[in-house]
């Protein structure tokens, strides 16, 4: 999740350097920041040409001057229309979401299921709008000579920490506050990151399916969007302690993810398997000699289109990351995307036709959204051919995990999401430290500023090195070393808090988080919400002939 | 006197077995899909990983009223029409009916066919 240099563009090296922070007093990283930087208009010319050849002819005549001309204006424009863009390709991944995890239940569920995928959005959007958003980026701040963006200074400051070691931020609580300017990139930039916690949200919602109080479900959505998402989050992509392991250990370009196999589906994922496990499995799921049992899910066609639809989304997750359309990088994390995504799939296919005899079409979904997920961290810093590894190896580890969490740890997931979301999530994490080539993320934030704003590891001419996976020597194991604490933190600080979150919860309302067991027998949909999902299945209207206009024909008997 | 007719076919054998009837002149016919298993009983299938008993397979069941001199030749129709000769074939039985009447007009019996 940033933007980052081309690895070409060194020659293109800015003179202008990120102002310290005004708390830490050390360059931090920045999205917007890079997205106005004068010194991308050279690489955007070519862009802007083909838009506006006006806006182009002008663009030309300057190269380093501070000052936005109508032509930066119109590039930081061109690039925050490609995170808005973004920011709703995101969004629609929820339709897949929903899709996918009602196919997954049985009709007796689906109106609960879809409910819960639509309910999410609303409850998370307003616990991130109202504190989410400012414990995650508060003191994040963009320095931006010559132009007001909206970041040239941090709206808040650290609330938990400082330095390099910072855990939360405060300041912007519901996008209001003194120094908080509401601009387009700003907001823009908060819709962005609204849509990822969306996603994040919405993966616990399927390992728990056909068991969970929707009020439970509530307090959830509320709680991930103002806290738990945004704690992983502040650490990571908000310049948190996890982000200055470079500059803080030297690891590396401290803790890299692009754009969330961690911070999103890992995060997500972990809460998924702590939720499920404290639900604990549907009536049914296990033989009294415990047997796993399957119970297929309704809609092999709904869950199919969803699966299809979150890879359509999905090119907004990746591709948008870069934060920049001037930052062409987008082309080779659009393929990688597609490529991880293949393999995925064919990955899972086979695995599954090997293990159990026949291509099971769910196993070829969540195969293929394996892929997608493992590749999310890396899709920017490796090769194709590292794409396919990555994306293969998910497929395989979403069958074996699938099994493993259904088979061995009896831990009841309707949908795969644990296999997913948190075991490939934490697979993408670590492919970054294995597989980066090093080519990305040079100078990502100015001459000898590399990606997360780290200033070790600069060569004899002061430049940062690029993001470095073991396989590419250098950097690689602190990188790697990085990247292992990212997950490490994940499976046991935000395992621990999604684990005595759900515990709590189970305390807090009458009757625990699960449903009784009359309801679930019954199906969610009308205990909980009152309709069915299908109420031809159970017969309606049908029965309301009363129309007194038919003529009568007698009978004779 | 009336008998009916019900058979437990195939569901894709019902298009053939309809033309059958059809062609020996059988006009009314009742159509229902039903589930069910025989001697064989259901089997095992896998999903997700996990094994899930299939006790009932789709299957679809025929009604149809004929008079008592033509039931013989109803039966071996179907029968011959609905044959695959591998397992899950179905059924068909014949039974006495007590009575009939047609609701539009209020006919009984063999005039109610």
């Amino acid at each position: 999740m940033s933007a980052s240099l081309t690895p070409d563009s060194s020659s293109e090296r800015s003179t202008v350097r990120q102002d310290p922070d005004p708390m830490t007093g050390r360059p931090r990283r920045s999205f917007v920041r890079r997205m106005l930087d004068p010194k991308r208009l050279v690489v955007s010319v070519a862009v802007v040409a083909v838009v506006v050849t006006v806006a182009a002819n002008t663009a030309f005549a300057q190269t380093a001057v501070p000052e936005p001309t109508a032509a930066d204006k119109f590039v930081q424009s061109t690039n925050l229309l490609w995170i808005v863009v973004g920011a709703a390709l995101v969004m629609f991944m929820q339709a897949g979401f929903a899709l996918l995890e009602t196919g997954f239940v049985r009709a007796k569920n689906a109106g609960h299921t879809m409910a819960m995928n639509i309910a999410v959005f609303g409850t998370g959007a307003v616990g991130f709008f109202l504190c989410g958003y400012a414990l995650m980026f508060g003191g994040y701040y963009v320095a931006v000579p010559g132009a007001d963006w909206g970041y040239s200074h941090a709206i808040g400051s650290a609330l938990i920490g400082s330095g390099q070691w910072v855990f939360l931020w405060k300041g912007g609580w519901a996008l209001t506050g003194g120094k908080f300017v509401t601009s387009g990139a700003v907001l823009g930039f908060f819709l962005y990151m609204l849509a990822f916690m969306d996603t994040a949200a919405t993966i616990p919602t399927g390992a728990m399916a056909e068991r969970w109080k929707f009020k439970s479900f509530v307090l959830w959505g509320f709680f991930c969007g103002a806290l738990y998402y945004p704690l992983f989050g502040a650490w990571t992509w908000g310049g948190g302690w996890l982000s200055q392991l470079g500059n803080s250990w030297k690891l590396g370009n401290g803790y890299v993810d692009f754009a969330g196999s961690g911070v999103v589906h890992a995060v997500g994922g972990v809460a998924a398997l702590t939720g499920a496990f404290v639900l604990g499995p549907r009536i049914g799921k296990y033989t009294k000699d415990g047997r796993s049992r399957g119970l297929p899910g309704h809609s092999l066609a709904l869950a199919g289109a969803g699966t299809l639809i979150l890879m359509f989304g999905w090119f907004g997750f990746n591709a948008g990351s870069t934060l920049q359309i001037t930052d062409g990088q987008f082309g080779l994390v659009a393929a990688n995307t597609a490529i991880a995504a293949a393999f995925g799939c064919i990955g899972g296919m086979f695995w599954v036709w090997k293990r159990t005899g026949k291509p099971d079409p769910g196993m070829i979904m969540n195969g293929l959204l394996a892929g997608l997920v493992a590749i999310t961290a890396p899709c920017a810093f490796v090769d194709p051919w590292a794409a396919a590894v990555i994306g293969g190896l998910a497929g395989l580890f979403v069958v074996e995990a699938v099994f493993f969490v259904d088979h061995k740890l009896k831990i009841d997931d309707p949908v795969g999401a644990v296999g997913v979301h948190f075991v490939n999530g934490i697979w993408g994490v670590l492919a970054v430290g294995i597989f980066a080539s090093g080519k990305y993320g040079i100078d990502a934030f100015g001459t000898g500023l590399g990606w997360n704003s780290t200033t070790t590891h600069l060569d004899s001419a002061g430049s940062a090195t690029g993001v470095t996976g073991i396989l590419y020597g250098g950097t690689g194991w602190g990188q790697l070393a990085s990247q292992g604490i990212g997950a490490l933190t994940i499976i046991i600080v935000m395992g621990g808090v999604s684990y005595g979150f759900f515990k709590l919860s189970n305390l807090i309302f009458t009757g625990g988080i699960r449903s009784s067991a009359e309801d679930e027998i019954a199906g969610l949909d009308v205990p909980e919400m009152g309709v069915y999902a299908y109420p031809d299945f159970v017969g309606t209207g049908e029965s309301y002939a009363e129309d007194e206009t038919q003529s009568k024909i007698p009978y004779e008997g | 006197m009336v008998h009916l007719v019900t058979a437990v076919i195939k569901p894709f054998k019902l298009e053939e077995v309809k033309e059958a009837l059809q062609a020996i002149g059988i006009q009314g016919i009742t159509v229902c899909e039903v589930k069910g298993h025989g001697r064989q009983g259901g089997h095992t299938e896998t999903y997700r990983g996990s094994e899930y008993t299939v006790d009932f397979l789709p299957k679809v069941r025929l009604e149809i009223l004929v008079d008592t001199g033509d039931v013989d030749k109803v039966m071996d129709a179907i029968a011959k029409s609905a044959n695959t000769g591998k397992i899950g074939d179905g059924k068909i039985w014949a039974s006495p009916v007590d009575r009939v009447v047609r609701v539009r007009t209020g006919e009984r019996d063999t005039e109610a066919l």
